[in-house]
């Protein structure tokens, strides 16, 4: 079984995220990246299925050099191999001009089976998994905290509002993680050892056969006009009280008769 | 611009989702805005009773994309109905619900038309005749102005950001043809739950309960009871296996906006703050006044929610009589 899983270093979820003077990106400098959480569960589904059933799992990346720290990391933690597409005509592409670039890639190597993550937790767009698939030609299952191998067929749990449906689907097929999926593990130390020796193969929009003018900055569907911080909310409004009950009263009361939401 | 306003609707079982009013009641907005048409989809395997209720939204027409291969949600079959239903010249806008469905299609729908999407929009606007769509990203701390240029244009709508409003219309159903075969994939069991409980991102109130609870989420239960309120959990409540998974709101959970959110024992990490930031009111309550939920919150009570929050729905109870 080979397994092919998209990974994308985003920005720590913990870090401050500051607009660039030019007002339509974001500081890169003094930002500690990480392993997108989603694509750390999707690395973790492929490493069990690889031990289960035997196989191999190359993960893909594109994105600047820093990224390579996270395909290391995947390497680190037990995938195979990976690629790295780096080129500066890629960067500022958006969701679909990736998609178009990491289908490229996936269409010069075997796949059974493609794992990546809902949704990226830097821009959020919840769609790079489905357009490689529509590229591709293939099924996809999104939202997936239960995977099953069958006899060429997947089953993917799915979490919908309210419940789960189990869909199943033909291979080759692209799953995305939901969490509950799995608890993903760490890079060990002898792990990250191996990672070192790993092959890392980088690739540029030429390699793969891909039009520059159809991705980045330059292919660019949706166009941000201006980023900008959330509305500040006005000063947190205390309720004290002698007892509960007088704070509960007063709560309920500045709820009813002020903020008339009960 | 090209013409045109669709607003794609969203059906589980033959009663549509809230959202699903949501967008109608938008594209209504915005086709007037534009002095252009509404048109509404609807989906599904015999949606005769849904194409009629969806006109007390304002469409001036109905495509019913009603076909037994329609009957349970599958990306590939709804991607290719929508795509045969709205081939031809695209409209000025496509908006649907960003819900796990509406994402999941709009994703694959996009793709197949090589069309822009605006994923998760909490507002649009018309400025100079053209759409600006707002949308959060890195979980809320930015947010984003974006523009699609060229047709065809799809913003996918957080649900229960968007005004509702009825404007009942006679609109004329249209109910095209389909060649659905051959679809991949197959629904081999759904799982539902049916105790009739509230889904967090329809949810007008939420009552939502953190590591502070100490797994004994009784009185949060017994308020939301009281309020109609549904429950959500922060991850650590997740994680100690008190709630569900589904359960849980945050950057790695779900992102809802209800118009109240009461935060109890919760201590307000920047991952917790994510998922719940666009709510409208937020009201925390914490034993530790430091607690980082109260700089995000509007209404804050510093105290033992054990002691609070039965005492609060008590006095929710004496409210509504
Ligand atoms: C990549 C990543 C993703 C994450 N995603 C999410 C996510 O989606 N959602 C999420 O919630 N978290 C998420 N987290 C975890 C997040 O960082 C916090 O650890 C978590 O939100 C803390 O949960 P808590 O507030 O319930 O617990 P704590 O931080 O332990 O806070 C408990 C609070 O309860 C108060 N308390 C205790 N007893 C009482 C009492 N009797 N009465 C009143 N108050 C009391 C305490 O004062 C304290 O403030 C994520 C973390 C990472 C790294
Ligand atoms: N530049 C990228 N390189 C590799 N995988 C990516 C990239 N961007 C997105 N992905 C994958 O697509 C998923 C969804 O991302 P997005 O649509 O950007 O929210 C991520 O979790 C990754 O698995």
């Amino acid at each position: 079984m080979n397994i092919v899983v998209l990974v994308k270093q985003v920005p720590d979820t913990e870090s401050l995220v500051q607009i660039a003077a030019d007002g339509v990106s974001i500081r890169k400098d003094d930002v500690k990246w990480i392993m997108n959480p989603y694509d750390e569960l999707a690395v973790e589904e492929a490493l069990r299925i690889r031990e289960a059933k035997g196989g191999g799992v190359t993960v893909v990346s594109c994105g600047g050099p820093k990224a390579q720290e996270t395909l290391r990391t995947a390497l680190a933690m037990g995938a195979d191999k990976a690629v790295h597409i780096q080129d500066p005509a890629a960067e500022g592409a958006d969701a679909l001009g990736t998609a178009r670039i990491l289908a490229a890639a996936l269409k010069a190597m075997p796949f059974d089976l493609i794992l990546c993550g809902q949704r990226g937790v830097d821009e959020d767009n919840v769609q790079v998994g489905p357009a490689v698939a529509e590229r591709l030609g293939i099924p996809h299952l999104s939202f997936v905290i239960k995977v099953e191998l069958l006899d060429g067929r997947v089953r993917g749990h799915r979490v919908v509002e309210g419940g789960t449906v189990v869909v199943e689907a033909p291979l080759p097929a692209l799953l995305t993680t939901q969490r509950g999926l799995n608890d993903p593990r760490y890079a060990s130390l002898p792990g990250i050892m191996k990672a070192k020796k790993k092959p890392l193969e980088v690739k540029s929009l030429a390699d793969l056969g891909v039009d520059p003018a159809t991705v980045g900055a330059a292919g660019r569907k949706v166009v941000v006009r201006a980023l900008k911080l959330p509305p500040a909310r006005q000063a947190v409004r205390m309720i004290g009280g002698e007892t509960p009950e007088a704070v509960a009263a007063e709560l309920v009361r500045v709820l009813h008769e002020e903020a008339k939401l009960i | 611009m090209a013409e045109g306003i669709v607003a794609v609707t969203e059906q589980r079982d033959g009663t549509f989702r809230k959202v699903s009013y949501e967008v109608a009641s938008e594209g209504r907005r915005l086709a007037d805005a534009l002095g252009t048409t509404l048109t509404a989809v609807v989906m599904g395997s015999g949606v005769d009773p849904l194409a009629a209720e969806i006109q007390q939204y304002g469409p001036d027409r109905v495509l019913a994309l009603d076909h037994p291969e329609l009957a349970d949600y599958r990306v590939e079959a709804y991607t290719e109905a929508l795509a045969q239903a709205l081939a031809g010249d695209p409209p000025a806008l496509i908006l649907i619900g960003a819900t796990v469905q509406g994402k999941d299609l709009a994703a694959r729908f996009a793709a197949r038309r090589d069309a822009g999407l605006a994923m998760d929009c909490t507002a649009i606007e018309l400025r100079d005749g053209a759409f600006v769509f707002t949308r959060p990203m890195f979980g809320g701390k930015i947010l984003a102005e974006v523009t699609i240029p060229e047709a065809p244009r799809i913003a996918a709508v957080r649900p229960n950001v968007l005004r509702i409003e009825r404007r009942p219309a006679q609109a004329a159903v249209a109910k095209p043809a389909l060649a659905l075969q051959g679809i991949p994939t197959a629904v081999v069991e759904k799982r539902m739950d049916t105790s009739g409980r509230i889904e967090l991102t329809e949810a007008d109130i939420i009552v939502s309960g953190g590591r502070g609870t100490g797994g004994n989420f009784a009185p949060l239960e017994e308020l939301a009871a009281a309020l109609g309120a549904a429950v959500g959990a922060s991850r650590s409540a997740v994680d100690e296996g008190w709630r569900k998974h589904a359960d849980q709101v945050g950057q790695t959970g779900k992102v809802v906006s209800p118009t109240l959110y009461v935060a109890c024992g919760i201590s307000g990490a920047i991952q917790h703050l994510a998922g719940m930031s666009s709510s409208k009111v937020i009201v925390a309550i914490n034993k530790d006044p430091d607690a980082p939920i109260f700089a995000k919150a509007d209404y804050g009570v510093v105290g033992d929610i054990f002691q609070i929050l039965p005492k609060v729905t008590e006095a929710v109870k004496a409210l509504k009589g």
